[in-house]
């Protein structure tokens, strides 16, 4: 028999959960994750087959790339919630999303291509979809942030950014399955209708890997929200004391 | 050290190097928060300050 606390806790939504655990929880836990996953990856994941030493970067490339992923879903969502409840809190939100799936999306073009050099001999190559196609989603989401600064604050900005942010997660399935259009060059494909295509300490060493970057994203973006939301006060503290 | 472990080294380094920098611009941002506050706080008349130049008034 449940008590009635448990009840309680069950009725609570996961993501009003989420918000409950302190920042300092989280940084803690976002430190342990990244030390852990980077211990598997130099010092228990072995030598890939094919790809050898350099098929290490995977653990965080493909990780940083599913939480920039998050991150673009996250603003959508936020957006929408903008949209549908003209909540401005939740625009704030979205704003942070897109800002932080722009650092990931960042750190995904550069081990990429730090990856690609070593694989392919070649930083950058035009000729290949799967690149290009990350690089639009990215360009995308860099023009959310010149669209909302060219407007002025207010309720107009906040509703073209939010649509604007709703029209990028169209984007992410796109860029997701764009592996798939490799041509000239072997792009690893890690998941498949049938699941991961890879097993033992490489699935476990990327399940963690995954987890520090999916809380490393969730603490980041709790740090820069809380920072946005005090400087938005203290503005209007200043506005109604001036 | 091999070209592939170099490079290998060099991502993550990157990848450490890029939420570093992200962490302090953030630390910056709340040092400069908080000194907004101390002077909005400065703004505020201090309540003892006022009361202690008062004297009981004479009565009769």
């Amino acid at each position: 028999m449940s008590s009635p606390s448990s009840t309680a806790a069950a009725t609570i939504p996961a993501v009003v959960r989420l918000r409950r655990i302190p920042l300092p929880a989280l940084a803690v836990s976002s430190l342990v994750l990244v030390t852990t996953a980077l211990a598997f990856v130099f010092f228990v994941a072995p030598n890939d087959a094919t790809l050898g030493f350099s098929q290490r970067i995977f653990y965080f490339h493909v990780s940083i790339a599913f939480a920039a992923y998050a991150c673009f879903g996250c603003g959508a969502w936020q957006a929408l919630r903008h949209l549908w409840k003209r909540d401005p809190r939740a625009d704030l939100a979205s704003y942070v999303c897109v800002h932080q799936g722009l650092i990931f999306g960042t750190l995904v073009l550069i081990t990429g291509s730090i990856w690609a050099k070593i694989a392919w001999g070649r930083w950058w190559i035009w000729s290949e979809d799967e690149l290009v196609l990350f690089l639009v989603l990215y360009l995308f989401y860099c023009a959310y942030f010149m669209l909302r600064f060219s407007v002025d604050p207010g309720p107009q900005r906040a509703n073209l950014s939010a649509v604007y942010a709703l029209f990028g997660v169209v984007l992410i399935p796109v860029s997701f399955s764009a592996i798939r259009l490799a041509k000239d060059y072997f792009h690893p494909q890690v998941f498949t209708l049938h699941g991961p295509r890879f097993g033992g300490w490489i699935l476990v060493t990327y399940c963690i890997a995954q987890a520090a970057m999916l809380v490393l994203a969730y603490t980041l973006y709790r740090l820069e929200l809380g920072g946005k939301r005090l400087d938005t006060r203290l503005r209007r503290l200043r506005e109604a004391l001036a | 050290m091999s070209t592939a472990e170099k490079y290998v080294t060099a991502a993550y380094c990157v990848v450490f190097a890029v939420v570093l920098v992200y962490v302090l611009i953030m630390a910056l941002k709340l040092q400069r928060l908080e000194r907004e506050v101390d002077e909005l706080a400065g703004r505020v008349p201090d309540e003892d300050a006022e009361e202690a130049p008062r004297e009981p008034a004479r009565v009769g």
